[in-house]
């Protein structure tokens, strides 16, 4: 399997859309960081890149790899290797390119110009991020045969987790804002892997704002090691929940 | 050597495979035969583990193949159209399946490679590959592991007549050897030497299994595909 | 100019106190007494009964526990290293009425708690002319307690509390009905309030650090003419709170890392006719909180990396803010109502992003500093947990291209395009 993400690494670190992803991250993060004398700027345009942009990298640049390898995949399981490692491996293989992708172009920049601690949890943020969206896109991808379904399918996911949710919490809010919601929101909010890293970088990048009135339950929440190992746990169960389905899904497709 | 018992498979509604039963035994070259969408890739793929049936098993040298890989390393698959990672080059296509199947490059067979002149390629990446080359990397790459049993899916469709003929020359010398080989075509003419039994597939349904010596004496004719189209004509007209 | 007249009260104060000691020592022919295990006197309390007007008494390295000592006469009481005054958690230690005294160098602790009096380490009532200094004040209920005083300087004090709830911890300087106080570098810690001022005017509060107080780091309360400068506030409920006073100045001083529910740097309570200049409010939930206050000008004041830089409440008027730079705050502005009574005028804005086609310096297009999202919010804090999302950035664009519910007269007409130099 460790070859197997060899190759696919390989063949991805080769291809001019990662390259042009690389690159354009880089270009947004050097200048943000150099053109902006206000660094603080210069982290809010970071946040956005990290909450809209790689999520929608990820998602569409691993459904649309995953659909071209689909020949590859064919000659894959036509060898003596098990489904599950063949899955496994691209996943790892698609993951592990883009995670690169994202150190070079926009964490190691980051960390450098601005090294804060808002800087250290963006950058481990994007890297988590990069890493659900990727697990997400497999499953779509598994789940349609139709590469034009599957992508309609990954841009879809990414409306819901970065717009919709939170449009449709908003609302809910609205609606019932005679009542106590601090904790449901909060739960509703830790649910969604977008949500999640936005909130735990505002836990840094805003704190003088959220220790203000709601900020109490914020903190209380993920201010503590539970509140951390939660927050962790959320978002590894992004990572191993869509990839186990596909698995799943994978072992009994026919292909 | 392989033995395919009841195999029915549906997509949606339709019916690509219908209670197949089938024995296939080493050293036999077998010709699948039928007209398009009469099940012969989805049968292959049944083999191949890529299609997994809804009733029926395989066995593969007396084990059920359903739930195992291991099997398919004495399997050598040349598909109908293949594709490769687009930023690999054929060598390092050819490294990787040696990795992946951890078999060293030493012992492998690389005849085809050689005869095919695939070697003056080696750093070509795969994206700017002809059809006609991409058939050859993946003719090269179905007989790279000496494997016992061979499945060609049209094999000779894209290639060039000289291309052509030293894969023949390659199938004919494995059945030497005593490999089970399997091959779909609906191309017949230019393996009519090689074949030793035909199986002829209809709307997911085995028509017959025969031995091309028992064929020949049944319908009179010496050339494989004569033989074919008469038993096809017989067939139409019972239908009608 | 503020700063400078200070300056000049605080020499005249102490060349004042100077020429009364000097005037002292003239007339009685004024002595030394010491005390300590190592001379005749091994008691503050029978030196202090000895003692005449002019006398200084020296304390020697030692512990002295002899539970509270009342001075009511013009003497200096001074302490070599380590001379420490022991209240044993039961008594006040030193109850002072006199004119014209000094305590400088001892060091207090544990002074007594109760619930019924305001127990202090350094008590002094009805004074004047006197100067607190260099003393380390550990573990009091109220460190210094003056009332009805004036014309004093409490200078350069080290003050530590360990505090408890709000009403069993007392204030680290309190003053009541004083005027005329100076109180210079001295540096409070974990008390109620770092320095409290009730009725006190005409006063000076000068280069002080008072951090990790439970409720302000400096407190006035119908407390009018005072000025404060060169402060730093950190990690107090809220860094200074201004209520029912009048004409205060607050200048070059720093608020900082004032945070939690209701915590702000500076926080404005019915008071009218100040100024606040030149200061700079960091990491505060709430940079500056404004109810009922009028006719303040905020100007060339420093705000970054806030919650809010500034909540306007909607009962405060003609208050002028202007020429500040408002940097990385998470909102630049608050308020709770829509009336508009306040001038905004040639500040920075990191968030505005017109241009300035005229090159004068000045956005061409007006900046409004209130956000649709922090109106959202005041009316339903949950809200908060959508911070910088998605939807939020387009809610905010929206309303800025078409605004519906943001006030519209609610505006900066000259935002600067670069930061001021401050």
């Amino acid at each position: 399997m460790i070859k197997l993400v060899k190759y696919v690494i390989i063949d991805i670190l080769r291809s001019k859309v990662i390259f042009a992803y690389t690159l354009f991250l880089l270009a947004t993060s050097l200048s943000i960081f150099s053109l902006e004398d206000n660094p603080a700027k210069g982290l809010l345009s970071m946040l956005n890149i990290i909450l809209i942009i790689v999520p929608l990298v990820s998602l569409i640049f691993s459904t649309i790899y995953m659909y071209n390898a689909s020949e590859f995949i064919h000659l894959l399981v036509s060898q003596p290797l098990k489904r599950t490692q063949i899955l496994i491996g691209l996943y790892a293989g698609i993951c592990i390119s883009l995670l690169i992708a994202f150190t070079v172009g926009a964490a190691v920049p980051v960390l450098l110009l601005e090294g804060s601690a808002t800087a250290y949890i963006m950058s481990f943020a994007g890297l988590a991020l990069t890493s659900v969206f990727v697990s997400l896109a497999i499953l779509s991808s598994v789940i349609t045969r139709d590469k034009a379904k599957g992508i309609g399918m990954a841009l879809l996911m990414w409306l819901y987790f970065s717009l919709l949710y939170d449009g449709l919490l908003l609302l809910l809010m609205f609606q019932f804002s005679d009542y106590p919601l601090e904790k449901p929101m909060l739960v509703f909010c830790a649910l969604n892997p977008v949500d999640l890293a936005r909130v735990l970088i505002l836990l840094k990048m805003d704190i003088s704002a959220l220790m203000g009135y709601t900020g109490a339950i914020f903190n209380q929440f993920f201010g503590t090691n539970a509140g951390i190992i939660s927050a962790a746990s959320i978002m590894l169960l992004w990572i191993i929940l869509p990839l186990l389905i596909a698995v799943k899904k994978f072992n009994k497709k026919d292909l | 050597m392989i033995i395919a018992n009841e195999i029915t498979k549906t997509f949606g509604k339709l019916k690509a495979l219908n209670k197949v039963s089938l024995t296939l035994s080493k050293g036999e070259t077998i010709s699948l035969i039928g007209s398009n969408a009469s099940g012969k890739t989805t049968f292959i793929k049944c083999l191949l583990g890529m299609v997994i049936p809804d009733t029926g098993t395989i066995s593969f040298n007396n084990q059920n193949i359903l739930n195992t890989w291991q099997y398919r390393s004495s399997i050598g698959y040349m598909p109908q159209i293949a594709h490769y990672p687009d930023n690999m080059n054929i060598g390092q296509i050819f490294d990787m399946l040696h990795d992946l199947r951890k078999q060293s490059a030493t012992d492998a067979d690389t005849e085809l490679i050689t005869s095919f002149g695939l070697n003056r390629f080696m750093n070509k990446s795969m994206r700017t590959l002809s059809g006609g080359t991409r058939q050859k990397v993946s003719a090269a790459i179905a007989f790279l592991f000496h494997p016992q049993v061979l499945i060609l899916d049209e094999p000779t469709a894209g290639l060039d007549p000289l291309s052509s003929e030293l894969l023949k020359e390659k199938i004919r010398k494995e059945k030497e050897q005593g490999k089970l080989i399997l091959i779909t075509s609906h191309i017949l003419s230019d393996l009519d030497d090689l074949v030793t039994q035909v199986i002829y597939l209809q709307e997911g349904e085995i028509i017959f299994h025969k031995n091309i010596s028992q064929l020949r004496s049944e319908t009179n004719e010496e050339k494989l595909s004569r033989v074919i189209a008469a038993i096809m004509k017989n067939n139409n007209s019972q239908n009608d | 100019m503020e700063r400078a007249s200070a300056k000049t009260k605080i020499i005249l104060t102490r060349t004042l106190f100077f020429l009364l000691f000097v005037y002292s020592f003239g007339f009685a022919s004024a002595k030394i007494i010491h005390v300590g295990n190592s001379y005749p006197f091994k008691s503050i309390k029978k030196a202090v009964a000895i003692a005449q007007a002019g006398d200084s008494i020296i304390i020697q390295k030692g512990i002295y526990k002899e539970g509270n000592i009342v001075i009511s006469k013009s003497i200096s009481l001074v302490g070599e290293h380590e001379a420490i005054l022991d209240g044993e958690h039961k008594f006040e230690i030193l109850t002072i009425s006199a004119n014209n005294f000094l305590v400088s160098g001892i060091t207090f602790q544990n002074s007594g708690y109760s619930s019924m009096n305001d127990f202090a380490s350094i008590k002094v009532i009805d004074a004047s002319a006197f100067i607190i200094e260099n003393n380390n004040i550990n573990n009091a209920h109220f460190a210094i307690h003056v009332s009805n005083s004036h014309h004093f300087t409490i200078e350069n004090n080290l003050i530590k509390g360990y505090p408890g709830e709000e009403q069993s911890t007392g204030n680290g300087i309190h003053l009541w009905k004083c005027n005329n106080a100076t109180i210079l570098s001295n540096h409070i810690y974990g008390h109620r309030d770092g320095i409290y001022f009730e009725f006190v005017t005409q006063s000076t509060v000068a280069s002080n650090m008072s951090e990790k107080n439970i409720r302000y780091g400096l407190h006035f309360m119908f407390s009018n003419n005072d000025y404060y400068t060169g402060n730093t506030f950190s990690d107090n409920g809220a860094g200074v709170a201004v209520m029912f006073s009048q004409h205060i100045q607050m200048t070059q001083n720093k608020f900082q890392f004032n945070r939690g529910g209701s915590a702000y740097g500076l926080l404005l309570k019915e008071i009218s006719d100040g100024a606040i200049l030149e200061n700079t409010f960091s990491n505060n939930t709430i940079g500056i909180y404004m109810e009922g206050t009028n006719r303040i000008l905020v100007k060339k004041n420093k705000f970054q990396s806030n919650g809010f830089a500034l909540r306007v409440q909607a009962s405060c008027s003609d208050n002028t803010i202007e020429n500040n730079n408002f940097i990385a705050n998470t909102f630049d502005i608050a308020t709770n109502g829509s009336l508009v009574l306040n001038t905004f005028n040639g500040n920075y804005w990191d968030k505005y992003r017109g241009y300035d086609l005229n090159h004068d310096g000045k956005g061409d297009v007006p900046f409004h500093p209130l956000s649709m999202y922090a109106m959202i919010i005041e009316q339903n804090p949950v809200a908060f947990l959508f911070l910088r999302s998605f939807m939020v950035i387009l809610l905010d664009e929206t309303e800025k291209t078409i605004p519906s519910i943001t006030p519209e007269n609610f505006r900066d007409d000259t935002p600067y395009m670069k930061p001021f130099q401050l």
